[in-house]
């Protein structure tokens, strides 16, 4: 796997593509720095863009990626190489360099504004976590649609609808159920629901650090546990890994049992 | 200006009284072994001088002005049988004593001090722990509460007592005290012209400050930190709140400072950081809140119930979860040259002051209110595209609730 | 050397492989045969791993290739269409297929007999069809695997190229490989071919020598022996 990931990662990294999403980074933490001049603002409005582009570059990407490749996959196929090598090191090729272009594209900025000898490195360490683990995971969930769908259009047409799922309309219907259902207890809902998806999981991560104050208001004795606790931590951190082992469990199902 | 008089006064009677007085020593091997003979043998305006030791007594009645001052703070154990002293004199000095174990009962306030009807009294340098109440004045004013540290357990409300407590008492300077784990840790009700400087309460069950029915006073540079709530200000007139801190104030109905039906208060260069709710103000007109930080606070301000004519002015908020929540349509209150750290606006004049009005009530504040559950969608994109939508056409929040100058700098 | 028996593949309703019984001896040159969907590219694939059969077994070397990988370090295999990643150059292509089978092969030789140095460090996605096809036979025989296959060899290729390539199969005849070749181009496959093993809607129609082919349908060439053996089959 690991000579696989070394060229998928070696011909990303020399395509327009990484440094079009690297010199993006590079200027959104430049520009927002330059805007704010003040390193916890400019750190909380990233959270809001990142959990919302990295899914979606993360989504587009995984999907291109796979298309693309397809003719250097059919070469890898004819050669002594575990199938599911091919498949796994294509993934972490993708992931692994759309998480280096992201974690140096805001590293660069950051520390030049002095982020290494500022309290918001925590907020920023836990900002890039966040980010790559959205990379790995919608990058392995678009390389599960791609691998099921022959036809790219249809594959890009359904990366994009699960992006636009997670990230607006379940937000929508999540929001509607409470206000419907508002009588009943909903706080083991609301966690359940939650967990379901990777971005608003993601999205709590980082309200422990930016909102605790604001959720601490709200009387659910699970939600009190959850976000009064490092338990909401640990747990999301591994609902997350989860989000990440599952795709990639099924990745490497479906490539050992698809023809080409 | 009642303090200025007040203090001369006092100190005269310290000096004038040492000169003449005589001194009462008592210690556990004395003649004296106890603090009640000391008291009963001493006379007026004389000192009682408790030595280093451990003293088995309650229910000690101070009927007579004296000082009864501690040696390297000798204790008085109280064995929870009761009150610890009682005074009932004018011109009375408790100075330097170390109080423990105060009875615990449901139908008695015991107290670790209690001043009744009395005046020019002074309690200072004094060591509470274990207690029911700590230092409760009824009806008794001109008198000073300086620097004494009151430790509480309070586990329950209906257990547990408050560190300082004016009943009925007035011109009274509550000052440099430091109380924790009590009910309510400076309690205020009927009592009006007190100053309160420089206290720190905190991780107390109910409130940090607490005011009933009392008008006319002043806090300022005091902490309040980690309680139940921080400041409750209840049914009070022209209190003036000035340079204090509100911290961490967390729960779930937790606020760094709790405003109901109060009229003409001041609220000025507060540091309001990291509570669940900063200011929850419920029917109170014509306030002035001015120059005050609200940092990364759940709610910075929310709006209860009716308020009429009040002013912000000056303040920062930054990184609060939501600025302002309204739970009505209607507004009369005025934002003005507030600097908001979600202000999204420009400045194409530049003179520091945005060129498009800030909203600070978003409709998520309002649906949150409404189905507290919303709040894990805090942050959404969902949420940012509803708010969008609202700040476009507002239909849910107060149409004339806007910051038609917002500062694009904080104020420093 | 291949043992094939009772393949069936299915894509979708598409029956594509109905029950192939095969072997190939070693040392000879095989051409497999049929017209278009007659399962000719599956059955390579199959052999390969690419296609994993519905049922029936594949033997490589005595060895079934159930979930193995291992064995594809003995086939060389040349794909029908020759597409690389072309963000690649054509020495970075070569040193990684090399890096890939951990195997130093001859491709020196075979840049220079099939003059590829000019287009060495050029990118993938700027050569010409045909110079694609060159790197493609690079790759196929710059390793000394035991068996070859080769998906439509011919394609896009001039006549000089074309030379050696008939000159390359040869050759690795000699040097005792196992070939399995599919054509269009009877010509080709005349030159070439020790058997021929000619597929129709899925099963092995024929196979036997290409003297026996011309025997079984009385013709003299290739092309006709082999359009008389659809007819056959057309008429019933």
């Amino acid at each position: 796997m690991g000579k696989v990931l070394k060229y998928s990662f070696y011909d990303l990294i020399r395509s327009r593509w990484s440094y079009i999403y690297f010199f993006f980074y590079l200027a959104l933490g430049f520009v927002l720095l330059f805007l704010n001049n003040d390193l916890s603002k400019a750190v909380i409005t990233l959270m809001n863009i990142i959990i919302v582009l990295v899914p979606l570059i993360g989504t587009i990407f995984g999907t291109m990626y796979y298309y693309n490749s397809k003719e250097f996959t059919e070469l890898l196929l004819a050669q002594p190489i575990k199938r599911s090598h091919i498949f796994l090191g294509q993934y972490f090729g993708v992931a692994g360099s759309l998480s280096l272009s992201l974690a140096l594209g805001l590293g660069i900025p950051f520390a030049a504004y002095g982020l290494l000898k500022s309290n918001a490195i925590f907020d920023f360490a836990l900002l890039l976590v966040v980010g790559i683990f959205l990379t790995l995971i919608f990058t392995a969930l678009a390389f599960n649609i791609a691998i099921h769908n022959e036809n790219k259009i249809k594959g890009f047409g359904y990366a994009v609808l699960l992006w636009l799922f997670m990230a607006v309309i379940y937000d929508g219907i999540f929001l509607l159920s409470l206000i419907i259902f508002e009588e009943y207890p909903l706080d083991t809902f609301s966690m359940i629901a939650t967990a379901l998806n990777p971005i608003d999981l993601s999205r709590t991560l980082i309200l422990l650090k930016l909102d605790i104050s604001a959720l601490l208001g709200y009387t659910g004795a699970v939600f009190k546990k959850f976000f009064g606790t490092q338990i909401g931590f640990w747990a999301s951190m591994l609902v997350l890994v989860l989000w990440n082992a599952i795709p990639i469990f099924l990745l490497k199902y479906k490539s050992s049992r698809k023809d080409f | 200006m009642e303090r200025n008089t007040f203090f001369p006064v006092v100190l005269l009677f310290l000096i004038f009284g040492n000169a003449i007085a005589g001194i009462v020593e008592v210690c556990p091997s004395c003649t004296i072994n106890s603090i009640k003979k000391g008291v009963a043998v001493a006379k007026e305006y004389d000192t009682v001088l408790v030595k280093k030791g451990t003293y088995y007594e309650y229910n000690i009645y101070v009927d007579k002005p004296l000082t009864l001052k501690g040696h390297n703070y000798p204790i008085i154990d109280g064995q929870k049988k009761g009150e610890i002293i009682k005074i009932t004199s004018d011109h009375v000095t408790i100075d330097g004593l170390f109080i423990i174990n105060v009875g615990v009962s449901y139908t008695t306030d015991f107290a670790a001090i209690r001043v009744t009807k009395s005046e020019n009294f002074t309690i200072q340098n004094v060591v509470l722990e274990k207690l029911f109440f700590g230092i409760y004045l009824e009806k008794s004013s001109h008198g000073k509460v300086y620097h004494n540290k009151i430790i509480g357990e309070a586990k329950d409300e209906y257990n547990s007592g408050n560190g300082i407590q004016l009943w009925y008492s007035h011109y009274v300077d509550v000052s440099h005290n430091h109380v924790q784990g009590t009910r309510d840790g400076i309690y205020l009700e009927f009592s009006d012209n007190i100053t309160i400087t420089k206290n720190t309460s905190t991780k107390n069950l109910r409130y940090g400050l607490h005011f009933m029915f009392s008008d006319n006073d002043v806090y300022t540079q005091n902490t309040f930190e980690e309680n139940g709530a921080g400041v409750a200000v209840m049914f009070s007139r022209n209190i003036d709140m000035i340079n204090n801190t509100f911290k961490k104030n967390w729960g779930t109905s937790a606020y760094g400072l709790l405003l109901k039906e109060i009229n003409d208060a001041e609220i000025q260069n507060n540091t309001f950081s990291e509570n669940t709710v900063a200011i929850s103000i419920e029917g109170s007109n014509r306030i002035t809140y001015q120059d005050n930080d609200f940092i990364k606070n759940g709610w910075a301000i929310r709006v209860i119930g009716a308020c009429y004519t009040n002013l912000f002015t000056g303040n920062n908020f930054m990184h609060n979860s939501f600025d302002v929540s309204y739970n009505s349509k209607l507004n009369d209150n005025e934002f003005r040259s507030n600097y908001w750290s979600n202000y999204t606006g420009y400045d194409l004049d530049k003179d520091g002051i945005g060129d498009v009005p800030y909203r600070p009530v978003k409709l998520f504040s309002y649906i949150a209110n409404k189905t507290p559950e919303t709040i894990i969608l805090l942050r959404s994109l969902f949420m940012d595209i509803i708010d969008f939508s609202e700040k476009v056409s507002p239909v849910f929040t107060p149409d004339n609730l806007k910051d038609a100058q917002p500062l694009m700098k904080k104020r420093l | 050397m291949i043992n094939i028996s009772d393949l069936h593949k299915k894509f979708g309703k598409n029956e594509v492989l109905k029950g192939i019984d095969l072997n190939i001896e070693h040392g000879k040159i095989y051409a497999i045969l049929g017209p278009n969907g007659s399962g000719k590219t599956t059955l390579i694939k199959s052999v390969l791993g690419m296609v994993i059969p519905d049922k029936g077994s594949i033997e490589v070397l005595g060895e079934p290739i159930k979930k193995g990988w291992k064995y594809r370090k003995q086939i060389d295999y040349l794909p029908q269409i020759a597409n690389f990643p072309g963000n690649l150059k054509v020495n970075e292509l070569i040193d990684m297929i090399k890096d890939l089978r951990n195997d130093k092969g001859n491709a020196d030789t075979l840049i220079e007999l099939f003059k590829l140095q000019p287009y060495c460090n050029k990118k993938l996605s700027n050569l010409s069809g045909g110079t694609k096809q060159k790197v493609n036979l690079v790759l196929a025989f710059m390793f000394n695997s035991q068996l070859l296959i080769l998906d439509e060899p011919n394609t896009g290729l001039d006549p000089n190229a074309l030379i050696q390539l008939k000159e390359l199969i040869k050759k690795e005849k000699e040097n005792g490989k196992t070939l399995l070749i599919t054509s269009h181009v009877m010509q080709f496959v005349e030159e070439v071919a020790d058997e021929v093993i000619y597929l129709l809607e899925g099963k092995i129609y024929f196979k036997g020598t290409l003297k026996a082919l011309m025997a079984k349908t009385q013709q003299t060439n290739v092309e006709h022996a082999i359009a008389a053996l659809t007819k056959t089959e057309g008429y019933g």
